[in-house]
């Protein structure tokens, strides 16, 4: 490549076809954005997607892309990152593609801690099939297909990640551009498998649906910043929060009433405390928002290489002459 | 007493080292000179209940003085470790067979355990074999109480033991088997030492027994061999061997991605071994990961290959259609088994012909290949390969549960001279030019685009399972260009037929009465029964290795005789597709039992239809509509 590309470099010549107003533009834009960051030549890096509205996302990057089959993304993606685990690659989905029929393959993608960067847009909606309830929709919601509300509970991502072993997971929102771009740049950056739920809206099929951390007054009274290393506070400047372990249960009390050494510190590395975290949300609770884990674990395409490398200096480089040749054989 | 040829079985429980013994003799019986050909039959089990009929493993040997090509009909030599082991393979030993019986399990226990109400040895149901009653588990445990092995330690020895005595049976050499005793059980003498006290004491045990009369001798064949050299292979390490040596003649890195599954497994083990030969094995969390890895592999550069059994191969039909679409090699191995569902996981059948062929949702044509025999696998694993870097599709191979245990000598190939397997290069992008352009720019005779993976600067494209614009590789909804598309994926897959040899006739004349036409692990039976068959009768064997599309010149060929006999291992699928694509009518021979054909049943048919004009007549409805065998 001749120069450092842009932002706008990142962008491919084919036309956007999202819903007007959809909550995929600004996180396309966010991500466009954080790549000339990565400094990474772009044709090192691919976008891999399954089915649904997020999955189109490849065909509007100027990178590598392939838009494959409903789920199996973090599938695709481990093949491509064995074979070739010189490539930087993002797996995009929804939370239908990863967490319903792609769910088996997600579980997988993190235990294993593959180096990819994984981003899930949660719109608790199937959109593309024209609004039927997800795996991450609240219990009893109205679709098309549940007129009298749905019977099953939902799926929390984050629990689920973290329930899976995964060596980084953050939450973030697509209305929260800043944020946006630096947990974009911290999932990308994490060596392993990065889990990052992107809290997305669906404006036509599950408006608002996030809405606890977009109306201006809910975002303020339930946004709780995780930051490694700071308490967990939440709330008005006048009215802070705290959020504190009392025996082994989370609770919420007024940030003044609580001393100093009794503050939940945050730790990244914590992943008991991030299980804890992953539970959090609206109403009883705040809503967290940032990287609830990053750890270091061994990688699964890095263990591969140190067995091939072994292979090799044990048994030297293969022949297969001599294989054909090895055991008994016999001349005539 | 000497014989042209002879056909051993092995029979015990699945416990009691039967298939370890199988293998040994066969490795003594190649450097005895002779031909071979083994079938493997296990149960599904793992342990099945001691004792019980269900729980019998049996390995069958042909070994001979002429060219061998099947596991044979009827034993004439039985070696049952216990009475279950007799009852089952009774009914399939020949009129006068040798039987060796273990009596030391022919107690009232082991009796009833086998649904024996009298000892087999006194109701008569053993009368015209000749029985030898050997009571090999006190022998083995005298031979090994030296080396204070617990009981049932010692016991395990006992394979070993009736292996020396078979070994002496069929004047082979043990000096090889002891080599491999030494080597296998190095970390603990005691057992080595047991184990090859046991098998010198078996061996030792023939000299006293007066067993010679009764074993047809098989003399050595070596000269009747194109010279060169030689090793026992089965069907499985054929294919892993054939998939390495592919990826070598192609320069490129395979990934095999696989998921365990009967009777495919072996597969995945072997290719596990080959780190060193830049063979990746990913073994993935499920069927569809597995094929989806593969793709992935592929769409990087590498050789994507995934391998399973039937209903594993159902699971990957989507991804399937998925690397149609992207135009991207991959090859699917199907080991097939007896089904529908999950059916007969240990036995054969070759009733996936219909589903590599016809499928897969919408109109999805690959190229389908198959293997003939342990040996061949190697040849067809090159093949499968070439096809899909060539045509940039994916590629099935079938093979079966036979093929992938069974075992024959094979004459070592000279990689060195199997020629290369070349890839579709991208040619240079002109300053403006569009880059799927270049990425869809399609050989004109293969009809493959240049394999352009992720890395390569200046060619960044998006691809994926949505209809494209079949120049510009840009999502198309344009309903002629689909139909462009359609006609350009069929076309493909027919272009294979431009680069692949014509049908060859096996044996017998080019035009002639009756063609007996098998494809796969039938090869064996097929041969021989048409070489049963008096030359004046005009029949000839033709084995398809192509499947889809067929060779160009198969509908000319079969025309050229006036009648076409299919014997398959399922209920006529060959000969659904031969009335399909090429509009010939056949005579079927189907057998489903999850056991290969028997030579004789092939000859029964031949025979049937080469009766006079009024017997075919009254047969004919009959044998049109397929006869089970």
């Amino acid at each position: 490549m001749s120069a450092q590309p842009a932002a706008k470099d990142f962008a491919s010549s084919q036309e956007v076809r999202w819903c007007p107003g959809c909550g995929d533009y600004a996180v396309l834009s966010a991500i466009q954005k954080s790549m000339p960051d990565l400094g990474i030549p772009r044709e090192n890096i691919v976008f891999i997607s399954g089915i649904g509205c997020s999955s189109r996302f490849p065909y509007y990057m100027n990178t590598y892309g392939f838009h494959t089959i409903h789920g199996r993304a973090p599938a695709l993606a481990t093949g491509l990152k064995v074979a070739r685990p010189d490539l930087k690659i993002f797996v995009v989905t929804g939370d239908g593609d990863g967490l319903s029929i792609g769910g088996n393959h997600m579980l997988h993608v993190l235990r294993r801690n593959v180096d990819v960067t994984v981003l899930l847009f949660n719109n608790r909606i199937y959109g593309l099939t024209k609004g039927q309830y997800s795996p991450t929709s609240e219990l009893g919601k109205v679709t098309k297909s549940t007129p009298l509300g749905s019977a099953d509970r939902p799926v929390n991502p984050l629990a689920f990640a973290l329930g899976c072993g995964a060596t980084f997971v953050g939450r973030t929102v697509d209305r929260n551009i800043p944020h946006m771009d630096e947990m974009l740049k911290r999932a990308a950056a994490h060596r392993g498998t990065a889990f990052l739920e992107i809290l997305q809206n669906c404006n036509v099929y599950n408006d608002l649906a996030w809405n606890v951390l977009y109306d201006k007054e809910s975002k303020l009274l339930h946004e709780l910043r995780l930051q490694h290393g700071k308490p967990l506070l939440f709330g008005p400047a006048d009215a802070r929060k705290a959020v504190i372990m009392q025996g082994v249960t989370p609770k919420v009390v007024d940030a003044s009433g609580v001393a100093e050494n009794a503050l939940w510190i945050h730790d990244e590395k914590n992943i008991n405390a991030a299980k804890l975290l992953a539970d959090l949300f609206a109403p009883d609770f705040p809503v967290p928002i940032g990287v609830l884990e990053a750890i270091e674990a061994p990688i699964y395409e890095d263990v591969v290489i140190e067995q091939e490398k072994r292979a090799l200096s044990e048994r030297g480089p293969g022949d297969i002459a001599k294989l054909l040749t090895s055991g008994d054989t016999w001349k005539i | 007493m000497k014989s042209q040829s002879v056909v051993i079985r092995f029979a015990g429980d699945s416990g009691d080292g039967v298939q370890l013994m199988g293998t040994q003799f066969v490795a003594a019986t190649a450097l005895a000179g002779n031909d071979f050909a083994t079938f493997p039959d296990f149960p599904a089990e793992i342990r099945a209940p001691a004792g019980t009929t269900f729980g019998v493993s049996a390995y069958q040997i042909h070994l001979g003085a002429r060219p061998i090509t099947t596991a044979g009909d009827a034993p004439q030599v039985l070696v049952a470790f216990n009475p279950a082991a007799l009852k089952v393979n009774l009914p399939l030993v020949a009129d006068g067979a040798l039987i060796v019986l273990n009596i030391d399990s022919f107690t009232s226990r082991g009796l009833s355990k086998a649904g024996y109400e009298k000892d087999p040895r006194q109701s008569g149901v053993l009368d015209g074999y000749q029985v030898v009653e050997v009571d090999m588990t006190k022998h083995t445990l005298e031979a090994t109480q030296q080396f204070g092995l617990s009981k049932s330690d010692a016991g395990r020895c006992k394979n070993f033991w009736s292996l020396g005595l078979v070994q002496w049976m069929f004047n082979h050499d043990i000096a090889p088997i002891e080599d491999w005793i030494t080597k296998r059980f190095a970390k603990d003498a005691t057992i080595r030492d047991a184990n090859l006290a046991a098998l010198r004491a078996g061996h030792a045990y023939g000299e006293t027994a007066e067993l010679a009369a009764a074993v047809p001798h098989v003399p050595a064949i070596e000269a009747q061999f194109p010279p060169g050299e030689y090793r026992g292979v089965r069907g499985g390490e054929a294919l892993s061997l054939g998939l390495a040596a592919a990826a070598e003649l192609a320069d490129r890195k395979m990934i095999f991605c696989s998921y365990p599954i009967t009777p495919a497994s072996p597969l995945l083990h072997t290719l596990a071994r080959y780190g060193n030969l830049g063979v990746g094995v990913f073994q993935a969390e499920d069927e569809i990961a597995a094929v989806c890895a593969a793709i992935g592999a592929s769409y990087g550069g590498a050789i994507g290959v995934t391998s399973s059994s039937g209903p594993g191969i159902a699971l990957k039909t989507e991804a399937i259609g998925l690397a149609i679409n992207a135009e991207l090699p991959i090859v699917i191995v199907n080991s097939q088994r007896g089904g529908p569902s999950t059916g007969l996981p240990t036995k054969t059948e070759q009733s996936d012909l219909y589903q590599a062929v016809y499928g897969r949702n919408a109109d999805a044509p690959i190229p389908v290949i198959a293997a003939r025999s342990p040996s061949d696998c190697f040849e067809v694993a090159i093949e499968a390969v070439r096809i899909a870097l060539r045509h940039m599709t994916p590629v099935m191979l079938l093979t079966d549960g036979y093929l992938a245990n069974a075992a024959e000598p094979w004459l070592i190939p000279n990689v060195d001279e199997i020629p290369r397997i070349t890839t579709n290069a991208p040619g240079p992008r002109d300053v403006g030019q569009d880059i799927g352009t270049v990425i869809f720019n399609r050989d004109p005779e293969s009809l493959g685009r240049p394999w352009v993976s992720p890395g390569t600067p200046n060619l960044m494209h998006r691809i994926g399972g949505l209809e494209k614009d079949i120049k510009t590789g840009n999502i198309s909804y344009d309903a002629q260009n689909h139909q462009a598309m359609t006609n350009l994926r069929a076309d493909k897959v027919a272009a294979v037929a431009k680069f692949i040899p014509p049908q060859a006739v096996e044996q017998g004349p080019e035009k002639g009465a009756l063609a007996v036409v098998g494809w796969g692990s039938t090869y064996g039976a097929i041969y021989q029964a048409v070489r049963a068959i008096p030359a004046h009768e005009r029949v000839s064997h033709i084995h398809i290795r192509h499947l889809s599309p067929f060779p160009e010149n198969l509908g000319d060929l079969l025309r050229g005789f006036d009648r076409i006999l299919v014997p398959e291992m399922n209920m006529g699928q060959l000969a659904t597709l031969l009335r399909d694509k090429l509009g010939v009518e056949t005579v079927q021979l189907n057998k489903v039992t999850g056991q290969p054909f028997l030579i004789a049943e092939v000859v029964q048919k031949i025979r049937s239809l080469l009766a006079p004009a009024a017997a075919v007549r009254k047969a004919t409805p009959k044998a049109v509509r397929g006869e089970r065998a």
